[in-house]
Parts: C-alpha cells; structure tokens; sequence
C-alpha cells in the first residue's frame, strides 16, 4: 500500500496551502534514499525539483491556480528526455547524454504542475522483460528482493510499489508498463495507441511504442492520462483525445457489461498461482454482475511471433542513430570514422541491444523481407481482424497480465527466448494498438498477480471505469 | 527451420556496425537460431486475401504548416558533442 494519499488529495492540500508542493518533494526524496537497495532509481532530478517546488508554493502564495496535479512529485522512466537532466535509457551509449529539449509528456505533466523528482531503471532501450538488460543495474522487486520486478519499466514500477512517488511515467511497446506493474502490484496503463505523444521518448518499435502512467489506484493513472493526453504537432501519430475528462470515472454497475474470457489465455503455460487469482477475481466480476462469455482469438499464439519480428525490425532502425559521433559514449581511439562506429556501438550497447539490432538487420535483408517482415505484417492485420471480432461479442476483454508471478533475478538471463515469452500475453494489445490495462488481484502467496483488461482502440476512458469497479471487487 | 551460420552473423554484425569478438560471435549464433526457429511459426498462417498492416489508427500522410518557430537552440544542442571544433562535429578521418 501507497503511503501516498490521492493525488487529487495532494494537489487540494498543496492548493490550499495545507501542505506545500515542497513538502511534498522532499518526502519523496527521503523515500528514494530510503529504499535505495532496490535500484529503482538511476538519477535525481534534485535540484531541479526543489527549485519548482518553490516556484509552485510562492504560484500558490499569491493566489494562482497551478493546475490538476499542483505539487505530485513522480518519476519518470529513464528514456523521457527531462530537461536539463542526463537522459540514458539505461543505456552505456547514452551515458552523459544532458537532454537539449524535452518530451511532450512531461512538458504536459509539469505544466499542470507536476514535480520530477527522479528516472527510473530500465531494460537498456527498453528492450526486456526483468531491468536485468539495463547496462547499469538490477532493480529488485519490493516483495521478494531476490526477483526481478519484471520490465522494461521496473524502475518505475517498482519505485510506485515503494511509495518513492505518488505516480510514475513507464513506456509499452510490448508490455512494459502492464508487466512489471502485474510483477510490482500497481496499476499500469497502455493508452491507445497514439493517445499521448512520443516526443522526447527515447524510440524502441515506433509502430507500438505507448506512454502511459503507474500508479497505486485506477483514479490516480486517469488523471495522469487526462494531463498528458491528445494531438502533439512533434508527434504525427497522436490521434484526437476525447472530448470528456478521462478522470471524470463515472460509476458502473458491471450488470449488463460482458466480460469476454480469452479462452487462448488461460493454456497449458499459465502458472497455477497466477490461474487461481485470475478465476478468483473472474468469479468477484461475475457476482458484482458482470456476464462472462468465453471468447477465442486463436491467432494470439503467433502474437509474439509477430512482435518479434516488426519490434526489431524498427529496433534496428532507430538505434542505428547512435554512432558514437554527436553525443554519448564515443570511441576515441579508432583510426577512422567507420571503425570510431563500430567500437563507440560495441562498446555502448548492450547484449539485448545488439541481438535485436542483428535481427531486425536479418528479417528486413531483401532475401528474407518477404518470409519474415512482410508476412508478420500480414498476420498482424489477421490479429487485429480478430479482436475487432473478439470485441464485437463483447465489450471488455480479460485475463491474466503474465502468464507467471516475479520470477528470481538470472533465472531467464541465459535464454533470450524464454525471457521472451513472458510477454506472450502482452504484446497483442501493442500490435492491435488497443488500451489495455493491468491492475493487482488478490493474490493466494506473498507475490502480486495482475489481472489484464483490454477494450477497443479509443475507447480508454470506458477501460478506466470498468478498471475501477473491478479494482473494488477483485482486489 | 532457420540455420543461422556464423558467417551470417559476421555479415549481420557488418551491416550493424557492430565488432563482435570470437566469442561472441558463437553466442549470438546459437541464439540467433534458436528466436528465428520461434518466429517460423508464421510460414504456416493463412494470411489469404489480407493487406499488410503499417499502421494501426488509420492516419495517412500526417502534415503540419512549415513555420518559423523558436526551438532548440544550435549550442544546447553542440553542448553533448564528444569532440568539435568551432560549431562542426569533429570525426575521425574518413579514407
């Protein structure tokens, strides 16, 4: 439990002056250095923070409205270019990199008044499912230091699960908000795709890559969405926002809204504590009310097929910018430009990085473009008939976020595919570009299990409301 | 089933701008191998009739207005340079 109360409880207090955005700040400072163990964090945005906070009380002082999140210190991932701060996604060849502008989300964040205080740990460039692909650190998870708090955000997912801030930003191009939320036991969100800017987000696979918000409760992630959400002219992929408040959540009564079980979901691979929670809290929907039908997405089983071809395919792309010549770790003992490229890549990335770089290299190459690139393609748009049919008989469609609980820190390190595979049940919603939402269940040990509810594009505001009825009777 | 060689990776790395040791170049091979086996699994799907999928909220050719606007300035960007002379990035020789 968040020692934090709401956020729309911190911003009323810091508005009228019952407490200051300093305050505020600065205990959540002492709470990162508290549990700096667990390596949630990677840096502090110290300095900066204070100097807003104070700028934010004397705003208030005088009688200003500083907006909807007036004083809420959160943390963002390590791959939101912060102003000013080093930005390094966790990464050996961005290490030093001081960001020059700023991403669009915090821009929208801090301009409602938000504080950040610190960047999160991360799978280097975001590619992984445990923080153990970050070239600096492991995070650990804050129920069991021995395992991993899954990822690519665990940094941030772990930092909310501390109570390090009341909130934090993450980045999903394949589950890496929805995991390690479902690992750390907080709420992860994936807006629709195209739902909040990618500006100044360090780029994995653009075509799937979402931001969206961790928190301790379904209220706290919607407001966040709501202050971040809609079109940015830096990012010609957003889409319209909706017209109403996506934090105005308006109670539901789950009688009449059917639950469509995804019969693919619940396979031979679904560890047994992970079933018990999720039949469990299908069980608490269904006597709040809720109808449950079972539903097939039969081609979900070639979904991570899919991601593993398109993800690398545009990880290839995007990280070929880091040549060592313009800024981060560079070579300086090579002879010449070609070999100052190849040393200043070896050296700052990673395993994971260059894996993925090696085939996305290898599926795009003319011979195999067609057997590989193009054909994931295909069944991507196979995928997305599917769902649209899936969410045709229903309207809200559920099952577990991972098909296991946090696993042990080097359990899955030496098996690439393995750790692969604990997206399995993520990844659709990022090919579909669907919102999708991951929010803890009761659990029958001491780790969290997150239940997973997904819905179709645009319609994320419905998602929240649902979330937080479900969040009542399942939790 | 996909047979990766070594050779491969070498050209993979090369066209990467990634040196890899020896060593290295034996690990990525096996796992190279074994995650394109995994994702084979697509030669079987019935993809009859069906039009690739670049982009998923249907958005076409999103343009803007060109205008002048302030921005980032040239020397907060020069400021990360690992090495410059003047306002040129500076680089090892080319030939």
């Amino acid at each position: 439990m968040s020692i934090w109360p709401s956020i729309k409880t911190i911003t009323s207090d810091v508005a009228s002056r019952k407490s200051s955005a300093r305050d505020m700040v600065e205990k959540s400072l002492q709470i990162i250095e508290e549990h700096g163990e667990f390596k949630a964090i990677i840096s502090l945005t110290k300095e900066r923070a204070l100097k807003r906070a104070e700028e934010i009380d004397a705003r208030i002082a005088v009688g200003e409205n500083v907006g909807r999140l007036a004083g809420v210190p959160f943390i963002a991932k390590d791959n939101f270019l912060v102003f000013g701060a080093e930005t390094t996604a966790a990464s050996n060849i961005l290490r030093g990199f001081n960001a020059p502008y700023q991403s669009s989300a915090i821009e929208r964040l801090e301009a409602e008044g938000a504080i950040c205080v610190a960047k999160a740990n991360l799978d280097a460039f975001a590619h992984g499912s445990s923080t153990e692909n970050s070239d600096y650190m492991t995070t650990k998870n804050p129920h069991d230091a021995e395992r991993v708090p899954g990822g690519s955000s665990g940094g941030s997912a772990a930092a909310v699960a501390l109570s390090m801030a009341p909130f934090s930003l993450g980045t999903d191009t394949g589950g890496s908000i929805r995991l390690p939320a479902s690992f750390c036991g907080v709420v992860g969100l994936k807006p629709t795709y195209g739902l909040v800017s990618r500006s100044g987000v360090v780029a994995m696979a653009s075509s799937t890559d979402v931001i969206g918000p961790i928190a301790s409760t379904v209220e706290d992630a919607a407001l966040v969405l709501e202050c971040m959400a809609g079109k940015d002219e830096l990012d010609g992929t957003t889409i319209e926002r909706d017209s109403q408040d996506y934090s105005d959540l308006k109670p539901v009564d789950l009688t009449g809204i059917k639950f469509g079980i995804v019969k693919e979901f619940f396979g031979s691979g679904v560890d047994e504590s992970v079933r018990g929670s999720i039949d469990q809290a299908v069980n608490q929907i269904k006597s709040a009310g809720g109808e449950i039908v079972e539903v097939s997405i039969p081609s979900i089983d070639l979904a991570l097929a899919v991601y593993y071809i398109l993800c690398p395919a545009e990880v290839s792309s995007n990280l070929s910018r880091y040549d060592g010549q313009r800024y981060g770790h560079s070579d300086r003992d090579a002879v010449n430009l070609e070999e100052s490229y190849a040393k200043s890549r070896s050296v700052g990335f990673g395993n994971e990085a260059k894996r993925r770089i090696m085939i996305g290299a290898y599926v795009l190459s003319s011979g195999y473009y067609d057997a590989y690139y193009q054909r994931a393609q295909l069944v991507r748009t196979k995928l997305i008939n599917e769902f649209n049919k899936a969410l045709e008989s229903c309207d809200v469609l559920v099952g577990p976020t991972a098909p296991v609980q946090a696993f042990k820190i080097g359990e899955n390190i030496a098996d690439p595919l393995a750790m692969y595979l604990i997206d399995i049940m993520t990844v659709s919603a990022n090919l579909v570009g669907i919102p999708a939402i991951s929010i803890p269940v009761k659990s029958n040990n001491s780790l969290p299990v997150g239940l997973q509810l997904m819905v179709q594009q645009k319609q994320d505001k419905m998602l929240l409301e649902v979330a937080k009825k479900v969040e009542e009777v399942a939790a | 089933m996909a047979t990766i060689t070594k050779d491969d990776v070498l050209k993979l790395a090369r066209l990467s701008m990634i040196s890899l040791s020896e060593e290295e170049v034996s690990k990525f091979q096996a796992e190279l191998d074994e995650i394109l086996s995994y994702i084979q699994k697509l030669a079987d799907a019935d993809v009859e009739g069906l039009s690739p999928t670049n982009q998923v909220t249907g958005l076409v050719n999103v343009m803007r207005e060109d205008e002048i606007a302030d921005s980032v300035t040239q020397d907060e960007l020069l400021k990360n340079l690992p090495d410059r002379e003047d306002n040129y990035i500076k680089v090892k020789r080319v030939l």
